[in-house]
């Protein structure tokens, strides 16, 4: 079953404006226009569509949320930073499929009220910029952008912004401070974006992901999407299944399938052995081959005391030294805190600090319990994500593999010989 | 109205208040670091943090806004555990001299790693940045390596000054406060005012402390030393050894003074009063000969810079006047000198003043009209206490001496131009009586005093109606002045201080200046006025006899001379 990817697996698909018209494209807007506002957000509603990029949250409610303010003008934006290592679905769309990205964001403006959109994209996406650009002046022509659209009233214009390298931009209000030309640092929320987002304005703010969900929710149905996957995640979910397995890649399924059936049905089985799996990315928790069963949706995975995120499924097998996996999780986040609040800026530092020497045969038992308040004070008190899951890699990581956290402070020993001991 | 539970006690207030304010309304006073009262809020060291019911996290108490039936606590073990931790963290990339520190006595940190009971360091192997402290500035040090990033320093000079000479770059751990491509605070707009010294929490920006060279002349016997003390320092220096704010201690700071060695202990506000001469008879002038128009006052040098360099164009509105400080330093270096038979160069001038641009005003180039560098040493008021603590001096319980005469002779119009609002009242007093020739009814201009940030008034002056604006903090100055530029300011008159209160707000002052500190301070001030046998400049008999003596009358060639100046078109960077 696939929803984002449907035209994309097709042989021959090229991704330009003719190959989407030629699969029906534009025709979820066309019905859009012919839509109450309402009426949109009632099917929206139906298909429980939850954000796919990180936090879940329910896409009908971010828009009708904006929509009722009275505040104008009102913007869309995407959020195409795609910064969390282990994750790249989201290129797959852009540069396949941009079309379906657009389409959704005019039917967002026009179920909003918003009449301008930004598509905010990872510094680093060289081609799909060129694409979406393309795609961009594509609709223009055709006027599925631009002034009173297809003769309606509507107008809508969507303008690409590039990201300058910095993870933190993904948070959405670093995103929309980045978007006005100001430093990327998250603000304090609330109040949230949908309320007073870019320029302080009304913003739906949603995920590309996301957004390419939109065009076939329309066309057939909140109830159509709703039965696909499990009543816990309507729909699918696009698994971007990396590390140690055969067939790395990004995968569209339904979102009841196991963390078993993803790794040996799609990425044809572990490449040596099985040693741990970051379901979320670096900013999730870890799990072992003792929770292999769990489906692979937003809550299950919670459940399981892990996130699902924005679905980067890392493998991890048993050659990779599980303290230097941290360390690098470490050095990550020190690089990409963005340095407004104290637990974050310093507690990243430290972490990387303790982690440098624990690697180098200069740890301290002591370490253990500091890390772990320090998780749970970093989770407590920093001020947008970035800072609050840093160290739930670090953190599972010394409860799962305690053995070999030890074997590394104490007998100051790696025994894959990967630390510099 | 809201209603909320904190820490078990119910409370009411006013929709859009912080759980921070809500709670000082019960006399809880949630620690915090980037929380200032008079910024915005910033909400990043996250050592205000509270739990809400149904909250997941923490949230900063100084962010949060209140809501119906929320139930908050400020105080729990979590709570607890979060602050010191946060507070280890930043000690954990602090320097450790705090022995040798400029603000050990004041430190904002220290006292919250002390009350949150931080004994510990947990975090030891540290790696520490290195950073080159800033000392590009005659007036301000920035020490990068102590900053903890609160952004106080940063809000302040953009929100209160409106200059934005600093700013954060960077990222993540390697975030740092710079000046325009770390240029230095000396080649950017920086204007000296130090507001900023006094936000900061931590020893990451102080002044350019010359005290060694203070004692250095002092002690050097060819030299004869005279002390100046502005009018703001004398409501102020009492905080420094723990008296209540606002204490007026001016006679024993004469003492203390006298008590460290100077060979006279003189007033600025001679030098007020000078100013106000002239100041007074320019603006007459001015007026009939239908001159620029209108005046603005010139005896703020943080306001000097700061219209250098953002408002290049408008400097022919500035009064040609020096500042109180710089006539003074004249005076004794010419008159005096020649009256005490003392050498200029063998005279040492040296201020005590609420204000860290005096240090810059001070080096300027046009600053040696007797010759050579007219003032020596500027101490700030937090400096000039530092001396007197050195010198074991127990400064409460001083007997009180007086000044030296003459140039410690002053009226009530002097004292009061340490407050916002005092320049204008004492340039009124006199310009009034020089236009009409009568004695003014009413002494006191109340509608000139007061804390509000741009303040109006109309004089009758002999059937002129006198239009006066008075602005302190450069956010309100520059209001004025963008109606200046415009072409579209309805004043004959403005008075202008760069620091919010006037002087006595000054980035000099003791630790902590805050806006119920200012008012007692301008309290004192006003008191002070009061208590003078004399209250107007032009009675002042030491001016007199300089007049008669030495300056023929006001604005006369050699008063140009010695007491007017020019200034310097400044770029922005
Ligand atoms: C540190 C951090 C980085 C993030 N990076 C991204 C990102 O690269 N792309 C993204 O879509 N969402 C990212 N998010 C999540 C966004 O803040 C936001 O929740 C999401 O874009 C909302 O869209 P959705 O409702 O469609 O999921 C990030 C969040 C955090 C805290
Ligand atoms: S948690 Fe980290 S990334 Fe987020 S605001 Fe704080 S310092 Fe910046
Ligand atoms: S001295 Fe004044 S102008 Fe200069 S940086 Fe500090 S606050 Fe800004
Ligand atoms: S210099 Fe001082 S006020 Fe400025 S950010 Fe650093 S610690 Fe805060
Ligand atoms: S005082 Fe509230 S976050 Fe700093």
């Amino acid at each position: 079953m696939k929803v984002v990817l449907k035209n994309i697996e097709k042989r021959g698909y090229k991704g330009n404006i003719d190959s989407y018209l030629k699969e029906g494209g534009y025709n979820a807007f066309k019905k859009a226009l012919k839509m109450k506002p309402d009426q949109i957000l009632f099917e929206i509603k139906k298909s429980k569509l939850v954000g796919r990029g990180g936090a879940a949250f329910p896409t009908e409610l971010k828009w009708e949320f904006a929509k009722k303010c009275k505040e104008y003008p009102k913007y869309v934006v995407c959020n195409a930073d795609e910064g969390e290592p282990g994750t790249f679905k989201d290129r797959i769309i852009l540069e396949n499929d941009p079309h379906l990205v657009l389409e959704a964001m005019i039917i967002c403006g026009f179920t909003v009220g918003a009449e301008e959109g930004f598509i905010y994209i990872r510094g680093e996406y060289f081609k799909a910029y060129e694409i979406l650009k393309r795609a961009i002046e594509e609709a223009e022509r055709n006027n599925f952008l631009g002034k009173n659209i297809l003769g309606s009233n509507f107008s809508f214009k969507i303008t690409l912004f590039r990201g300058a390298g910095s993870y933190v931009c993904g948070e959405e209000t670093a995103l929309l401070d980045s978007l006005e030309g100001k430093k990327g640092q998250s603000r304090v929320k609330p109040p949230f974006p949908t309320f007073v987002g870019f320029k302080n304005k009304p913003t739906v703010l949603n995920n590309v992901e996301t957004f390419a969900n939109i065009p076939e929710i329309i066309l057939k149905g909140g109830d159509w999407f709703s039965q696909i996957g499990s009543p816990l995640s309507c729909g699918t979910k696009l698994y971007c299944l990396s590390g140690d397995v055969n067939r790395p890649g990004v995968y569209e399924l339904p979102a009841n399938i196991t963390l078993k059936e993803l790794i040996e049905k799609c990425g044809q089985g572990v490449r040596g052995k099985l040693k741990a799996i970051l379901p979320g990315g670096v900013s999730s928790n870890l799990l072992t081959d003792k929770e292999l069963n769990i489906t692979l949706d937003y809550p299950s995975v919670q459940k399981a005391g892990s996130m699902l995120g924005s679905g980067a499924v890392i493998i991890i097998n048993d050659s990779r030294c599980i303290v230097d996996l941290a360390k690098r999780c470490a050095e990550f986040f020190d690089y990409e805190s963005c340095g407004k609040c104290a637990p974050c800026r310093e507690g990243t530092k430290r972490t990387r600090e303790i982690f440098a020497n624990i690697t180098q045969g200069q740890g301290n038992l002591s370490d253990i319990l500091l890390l772990k308040e320090l998780q749970e004070v970093m989770y407590d008190t920093s001020r947008c994500g970035l800072g609050q899951a840093a160290l739930n890699a670090v953190r599972s990581i010394i409860e799962k593999f305690p053995g070999e956290f030890k074997e590394h402070i104490s007998k100051k020993k790696c025994k894959l010989k990967i630390c510099p001991m | 109205m809201i209603n909320l539970t904190i820490d078990g006690q119910k409370v009411r207030v006013p929709k859009e208040t912080t759980i921070f304010e809500a709670a000082k309304k019960m006399n809880i006073d949630i620690p915090h670091l980037c929380y200032h009262e008079d910024l915005s809020i910033y909400g990043a060291c996250r050592i205000c943090v509270v739990e809400i019911d149904r909250r997941p996290r923490l949230e900063p108490s100084c962010a949060t806004v209140v809501e119906e039936g929320m139930v908050v606590r400020t105080n729990t073990a979590r709570i607890r555990r979060a602050r010191k931790m946060i507070v280890e963290l930043l000690l954990a990339n602090h320097p450790e001299d705090c022995f040798t520190c400029e603000r050990s006595q004041t430190c904002e940190l220290g006292k919250l790693a002390y009350d949150l009971g931080v004994r510990e360091l947990r975090f030891k192997k540290a790696r520490k940045y290195h950073y080159e402290p800033d000392t590009t500035s005659p007036a301000i040090i920035r020490d990068p390596n102590k900053c903890i990033q609160c952004s106080r320093c940063i809000r302040v000079c953009s929100e209160i000054q409106s200059v934005g000479a600093i700013e954060f770059v960077n990222r993540g751990g390697r975030t740092q406060v710079l000046t325009f491509f770390n240029k230095g605070l000396n080649n950017v707009e920086c204007t000296t005012c130090g507001q900023c010294i006094l936000a900061c929490p931590t020893g990451a920006l102080r002044e350019r402390t010359v005290v060694d060279e203070a004692w250095e002349v002092i002690s050097n016997p060819k030299k004869f030393v005279v002390v100046q003390t502005a009018p703001a320092v004398r409501a102020a220096i009492g905080e420094e050894f723990g008296m209540p704010p606002g204490s007026l201690v001016t006679s024993k700071m004469v003492t203390a003074l006298r008590r460290l060695g100077f060979d006279r202990v003189f007033d600025t506000q001679f030098g007020a009063d000078l100013t106000i001469m002239e100041e007074a008879h320019e603006l007459i002038e001015r007026i009939k000969n239908k001159g620029t128009l209108p005046m603005v006052t010139s005896c703020s040098p943080g306001w000097i810079k700061y219209i250098e360099h953002f408002f290049p164009e408008c400097l022919e509105y500035l009064s040609t006047c020096k500042s109180p400080q710089q006539m003074f330093g004249p005076i004794a270096k010419t008159y005096y000198a020649q009256k005490a038979g003392i050498k200029p160069q063998d005279m040492c001038v040296v201020s005590i003043m609420p204000c860290v641009a005096k240090k810059f005003e001070a080096q300027r180039p046009e600053m040696k009209a007797s010759g050579v560098q007219d003032v020596d040493v500027v101490l700030t008021t937090r400096e000039a206490a530092r001396m007197i603590k050195e010198a074991g001096i127990d400064f409460v319980n001083l007997p009180n001496e007086d000044f030296d005469k003459p140039l410690g002779i002053s009226s009530g119009a002097g004292v009061i131009f340490g407050a916002t609002g005092g320049v204008m009242e004492a340039a009124l007093r006199t310009a009034y009586e020089i236009v009409t020739g009568r004695t003014l009814p009413r002494i006191e201009f109340e509608e000139v005093r007061g804390m509000q940030g741009i303040k109006n008034a109309e004089i009758n002056l002999n059937g002129l109606s006198l239009k006066v604006a008075i602005a302190h903090g450069l956010s309100n100055a520059k209001v004025l002045l963008e109606e200046v530029q415009k072409g579209k300011s309805p004043y004959h008159f403005i008075e202008i201080m760069a620091c919010p209160g006037g002087c006595l707000g000054g980035g000099g002052q003791p630790m902590p200046t805050n806006l119920e500190i200012r008012k007692a301070r301008a309290k004192s001030l006003y008191q002070e006025d009061k208590n003078k046998p004399i209250r107007k400049s032009h009675q002042n008999p030491a001016i007199i006899t300089l007049y008669k003596e030495f300056l023929g009358k006001p604005l006369s060639e050699k008063a140009h001379k010695l007491l007017h100046t020019s200034y310097t078109k400044r770029n922005r960077y």
